[in-house]
């Protein structure tokens, strides 16, 4: 039985608006094990991105957020930020989505990798240096000693998140959540990347979470799936299980909206209507709307998450079939 | 970057001299002249003098005598005070004038500079309040206004310091000079460093290094501050040259022997060599500053290359 890294508990994250309350992510739970590579999957706005920042501190103003995550018998959720400061960059670390705007322009590569190593492991400045070298030729840098000295804009974007991958995993920390890490990148470099993740986290016995709307990513990857809608997780459960016998109906348009090489439609199949705004949910079932399996309950009571075996869980009241010509 | 600064150098003298002609034209067709008093001289005299600052001769003849004596590093006598050249008159005041204005500029820079800073990090929450209540105070009242206002509470009625006069050494005498010319300059640059330093706490690369766990003061000192600086920077070179011809005015009001006396007197009684020598000296301080300010854009922008 592997090591669990990082348990969340009832995590919630709200946003204070001027007159009301936004909840972004509500009652989020999941757990994270040595090595595993857990994908969140949902589109924009469903909190996916808020629930991640909030276990690095990293939440907006206005942002707060509820609940546990628990790094050992380390609760990182409300620790202030500089308690927190002992842990992220250490054994929690993130990868952000854009390459071209997360890095310092006006700092030079190895500043900016060798600070971490400064920080947390006490290295003076040129064994940081060294160190990082050794880290950018590890995630695959041409010339590293001669790129560490460069400055960001001298970099391509494959190169620059290359750099954001090495900053990451100079401590080699416990998890590592990347936050849409090949969205901004050409396509052939987005299969680069992946494996690299996917080498470097079970090199180091990282978890890796991968925050991503876009399905492909997942399947070549990931182990576990938690797909969210609305700030809150629907279902649960490994890829493969998820991919070939969705049991949510959101799962299953979004795997039918995925474009397949084989099947060349004349158009593509979007789930119809809108993700709902967080400020106006719709009552019951936040997916009511937009779902060809509702009934009645769906529009009065709110499905609980509840496991269905098998390590899946899911949270829907239609216990029947579902299939892609109702939903079509 | 030393190519650069020479090329820089060298392109400044179309520029100057297209500055100075423009100086020399205006003057000149502004009424009066420098022999214009109270009582009108006899018309011998009158001719006399003109004949001797060549003021008789056609305007573009004079523009060309001037302009030669320039190049050979002549600013000309004064024409009001006698048996002084510009170039001395400018060597007793100037310095007394750049002490003062740089005085306010350092100050006034770093306390902008640190005011700016704690209001973007405390944004919306009462020391930014503050900020904003002390800055409006300093852009709103003209110089010669708080000069007046300061002299009364801090020079009359509380006995602080003195209202005005100089002794020599005294740094007494220049605490409420120098608070004159530096609120409105602090009160510039913090508005300017608070806004850039919000901007650069919003910015993703602020967000990855809160993620790396370094600490807020790193944060900001390693990765805020330096691309913060640069609107700021840019504000230096101009906000220096304010300082210098504030400073005039300041001196005036409290009675400093600065170069603002004889450039004051000079404008008024028309008295074309001091005014025009002090306004090339101001354009090549500002030509000069404009430089520094783009040589040091480099080190902050690297992306700022100098070809």
């Amino acid at each position: 039985m592997p090591n669990t890294v990082l348990t969340v508990e009832d995590l919630s994250v709200t946003f204070a608006l001027h007159d009301s309350e936004v909840h972004a992510v509500r009652d989020m739970n999941f757990t994270l094990t040595e090595s595993e590579i857990l994908a969140v999957v949902g589109e924009s706005g469903s909190g996916k991105s808020q629930a991640f920042l909030s276990i690095m501190g990293l939440l907006a103003r206005n942002g707060r957020a509820t609940g546990k995550a628990m790094l050992g018998d380390i609760n990182l959720v409300g620790m202030n930020k500089s308690q927190l400061d002992a842990y992220r960059g250490k054994d929690i670390a993130m990868i952000f989505q854009d390459p071209m705007t997360s890095l310092n322009p006006s700092l030079r590569v190895r500043t900016q990798l060798a600070e971490v190593l400064v920080k947390h492991r006490g290295f003076d400045k040129d064994k940081a240096i060294r160190a990082a070298i050794e880290m950018l030729e590890r995630v695959g840098i041409p010339e590293p000693a001669k790129r560490a000295n460069a400055f960001p804009h001298e970099l391509s974007g494959g190169m620059r998140q290359r750099v954001m991958i090495a900053m990451a995993l100079l401590c080699q920390p416990k998890i590592l959540i990347a936050d849409e890490p090949t969205t901004a990148l050409d396509v052939t470099v987005q299969a680069q990347m992946l494996d690299l993740f996917k080498s470097l986290t079970q090199d180091f016995g990282t978890a890796l979470v991968l925050i991503t709307h876009d399905l492909g990513v997942v399947a070549g990857v990931a182990d576990r799936m938690m797909v969210m809608y609305g700030g809150r997780a629907v279902e649960k459960g490994k890829v493969d299980d998820l991919f070939y016998d969705p049991r949510h109906p959101y799962t299953l348009g979004l795997l039918h909206s995925t474009p397949h090489i084989a099947h060349r439609a004349a158009r593509l199949d979007p789930i119809q209507g809108l993700p709902p705004s967080l400020e106006h949910l719709p009552k019951g079932c936040s997916f009511n709307p937009r779902c060809a399996f509702r009934f009645e309950r769906c529009l009065i009571e709110r499905p609980p998450l509840t496991p269905t075996g098998e390590g899946r869980e899911k949270a829907c009241f239609y216990e029947g079939e579902l299939s892609y010509e109702k939903v079509a | 970057m030393l190519g650069y600064a020479l090329r820089r150098v060298l392109s400044a003298i179309p520029i100057a001299l297209i500055a100075v002609t423009i100086c020399f034209f205006i003057l000149r067709l502004a009424p009066g002249g420098p022999f214009d008093g109270e009582r009108a001289l006899p018309p011998l005299v009158l001719a006399n003098l003109r004949a001797h600052y060549n003021l008789d001769q056609p305007l573009v003849v004079q523009y060309f005598i001037y302009i030669w004596r320039l190049l050979h590093g002549d600013l000309g006598p004064s024409m009001v005070i006698e048996g002084f050249s510009v170039s001395r008159l400018i060597a007793i005041g100037f310095p007394f004038t750049l002490t003062l204005a740089l005085t306010a500029f350092v100050i006034a820079t770093f306390v902008g500079l640190v005011a700016g800073m704690i209001a973007a990090v405390n944004q919306n929450k009462w020391p930014d309040y503050v900020l904003v209540l002390v800055v409006m105070i300093g852009v709103i009242i003209p110089n010669f206004l708080m000069a007046a206002l300061l002299q009364l509470w801090f020079g009359v009625y509380l006995r602080w310091f003195p209202a005005g006069g100089w002794v020599n050494g005294s740094w007494m005498h220049l605490v409420l000079p120098v608070t004159v010319l530096a609120w409105p300059h602090a009160a510039r640059i913090s508005r300017l460093m608070r806004g850039s330093m919000i901007e650069v706490l919003g910015t993703n690369y602020v967000r990855t290094a809160r993620s790396k766990g370094i600490g807020q003061r790193l944060v900001l000192a390693r990765h805020a501050i330096k691309p913060a600086l640069i609107p700021v920077v840019s504000y230096l070179g101009p906000g220096l040259s304010y300082l210098l011809t504030g400073s005039l005015a300041v001196e005036q009001i409290f009675g400093l022997p600065g170069i603002g006396k004889y450039f004051i007197t000079a404008a008024l009684n028309r008295d074309y060599g001091i005014v025009l020598g002090t306004t090339i000296l101001y354009m090549f301080i500002i030509l000069a500053l404009n430089l520094i300010v783009d040589l040091v854009y480099a080190w902050l922008d690297p992306k700022v290359r100098y070809r």
